[in-house]
């Protein structure tokens, strides 16, 4: 028991300093006065002035943003009527082929991805004319059509657990499905679209390879301007910029799970509430 | 009238015309006799819109571009715009010419570049697995042991590099492995090392980097496998004189295979197309297929053979990827039946 237990906190140990050394490294060196991003050179933050500085990289992180909000609510909606078609309508023609397309974005490597999202709007854009150019709208489609992947696993997860009495019971009493699923399915189905539209906000804001191959010169995403100055080298604003992107990420996903926390206990107790109530106590 | 609606999980066999009627009779509550005409055809309409916006998006977003990359992959590169020929001519006479072009897949074949890249690619894929394997399944392990809320804080660690930049989680390494970086300046201010170890830009780097990059997608799966797992088949086990390493090999092993087999594939498909990793941290002389897609379509500008090598790493990845759907289908099922 003894060596086993030890075995697994060592194990659990290392995992997490694998995974969280090289980011703590990141930030700690985003303080660092010397242009040497290996050697300290004393407090300063100066590299956080001169990022805030640099035109070229907030015009792209203005880009990554319109590009994963827009992408991350249009899949959170495609993904989620994917969900719904795969938890609750059974059969139909065509689910097949359907499960195949929603699944496989998300192992699909991104050069194939990217260079046959391409491909299509070229051809789009000689046959038809649209898209003229390519831009941050080509970004776009192309991040929801993997984004909604995610999201349907996301919710597909939550709506194979949900509880269907309380929609039943809802639909018993008059409601009409569309209704039922507005009032009832939706509000339960709540965390998981939030996760769902956060994590294909994440994703869309952190990708690199897609992007190149569907963006034009017109537009040019984050990770792009990143990609390009590490190739070059590494600079300490880089680190500056690391050190906002996961201050950002982990405020965000500890208020969400917070919050989540927090909706499910109520939803909960209200269940617990009425079932009591229910029974007359 | 719940009974009606479970029978429409994948596991029934309700028709089309059944799953219709299940439909419509929900939309009058108990008593469907009171559906009017339109109640129904809003119905119907609400199924088709559901089924038919996400259908169409992946028909013409995911399906359509592949038989495009098919196409051209089968077409000669040429100067211009779009710089690859067609493969259909009209003739005179009302005939149609087809030409298909399998130079690009010869090409492939004969130059030893994309045969040694592709092998690569399937090494270093498999290798890396193996590794987030042997790190991962302990970690998951031991949070699927730990009490309820320290489970939670560790799987929050899990996932949390999950939702910070991949790209900059694969530049902290350069940093820490170059010729002047951190680990390099340590051995040598302790005095261990004289000249600094090459690390950067090497397989060990580039093992690092997939490794350090997939490892929650390893650790996620397998810890939905262990934590579902019943206890007390172990401690049976025991209770007969079973050894815990033992118990471990014959009991736990066998029932975490879904978890084994959902991780791998999740690390193994995507690192076989890796291209950022190589790029950043593995050597000039690394050859991933990724890359070399990358190159021939960003640097050689020849769209037909990038097509080419896309098609022939889907070749390659089809087993994986149908071993990978057909486990999540099994999940998805279990999920409903459960």
């Amino acid at each position: 028991m003894g060596t086993r237990s030890v075995f697994l906190v060592s194990a659990l140990a290392f995992g997490f300093a694998f995974l969280y050394v090289p980011i703590l490294l990141l930030i700690i060196f985003s303080f660092n006065e010397s242009r040497l991003v290996t050697v300290w050179g004393g407090f300063s933050t100066k590299w956080y002035a001169e990022l805030f500085r640099n035109e070229q990289m907030l015009e792209a992180a203005l880009v990554s943003l319109r590009v994963a909000v827009t992408s991350a609510t249009i899949a959170t909606v495609l993904g989620t009527l994917s969900a719904l078609m795969m938890v609750r309508f059974g059969r139909f023609r065509g689910r097949l082929l359907f499960t195949g397309m929603i699944t496989a974005p998300l192992v699909m490597p991104e050069v194939i991805t990217g260079l046959s999202l391409l491909l299509l709007f070229v051809s789009l854009d000689t046959m038809i004319g649209w898209p003229a150019g390519r831009g941050v709208d080509t970004i776009t489609i192309a991040h929801t059509t993997f984004c909604m992947a995610y999201v349907n696993v996301v919710v597909q997860s939550r709506l194979a657990g949900l509880d269907r009495s309380v929609e039943e019971a809802a639909m018993d009493l008059g409601a009409r499905p569309f209704k039922a699923f507005m009032v009832i399915t939706l509000p339960m189905l709540g965390p998981a679209l939030v996760s769902g539209w956060l994590l294909s906000f994440t994703l869309s804001l952190d990708d690199l390879v897609i992007a190149s191959f569907v963006a034009g010169p017109a537009a040019t995403t984050l990770p792009m301007v990143v990609f390009s100055s590490v190739r070059l080298g590494i600079t300490p604003e880089i680190n500056a910029l690391a050190t906002l992107l996961v201050l950002v990420a982990t405020v965000t996903i500890l208020i969400a799970a917070g919050v989540m926390w927090r909706q499910e206990r109520e939803r909960e107790r209200a269940v617990t509430k009425a079932l009591r109530a229910e029974r007359g106590d | 009238m719940s009974e009606d609606n479970r029978a429409l999980g994948p596991g029934g066999s309700a028709s089309r015309a059944e799953a219709e009627q299940a439909w419509t009779q929900a939309g009058g509550g108990g008593d469907h006799r009171r559906l009017t005409r339109l109640q129904r055809l809003t119905a119907r309409f609400g199924r088709g819109t559901v089924i038919g916006v996400p259908y169409l998006w992946l028909l013409l977003f995911f399906l359509l571009p592949f038989l495009i990359v098919l196409k051209i992959s089968f077409a000669e590169f040429r100067i211009g715009v779009p710089p690859y020929t067609p493969l259909l001519a009209w003739l005179e006479g009302g005939y149609i010419q087809v030409k298909l072009a399998i130079g690009n897949y010869l090409f492939l074949l004969q130059d030893p570049l994309y045969v040694t890249a592709y092998l690569n690619s399937l090494k270093v894929a498999f290798f890396s697995t193996v590794f987030a394997l042997l790190i991962g399944y302990p970690m998951a392990y031991a949070i699927a042991r730990a009490s309820p809320s320290w489970r939670a804080v560790f799987l929050l660690l899990v996932i949390l590099p999950f939702w910070t930049s991949f790209l900059i989680r694969v530049y902290a390494w350069i940093g820490i492995l170059k010729n002047n970086g951190l680990i390099n300046n340590a051995l040598m201010a302790l005095g261990l090392i004289d000249d600094p170890l090459p690390l950067l830009n090497t397989e060990f780097s580039l093992y690092v980097g997939i490794v350090y990059s997939y490892l929650p997608f390893m650790v996620l799966p397998l810890y939905a496998t262990l934590e579902r797992m019943d206890v007390s088949l172990l401690e049976a086990a025991e209770d007969l004189g079973c050894r815990p390493f033992k118990a471990f090999l014959t009991v736990t092993l066998p029932l975490s295979m879904p978890g084994i087999v959902a991780g791998s594939m999740l690390v193994f498909i995507p690192a076989v197309g890796e291209f950022v990793i190589p790029d950043l941290l593995g050597g000039a002389d690394t050859l991933m297929i990724g890359k070399v897609l990358w190159s021939e379509f960003f640097n050689n500008r020849d769209w037909p053979v990038a097509s080419a090598v896309a098609i022939a790493m889907l070749v390659l990845l089809v087993i994986p990827i149908v071993i990978f759907q057909h486990y999540q289908q099994r999940q998805a099922e279990r999920a409903e039946a459960s």
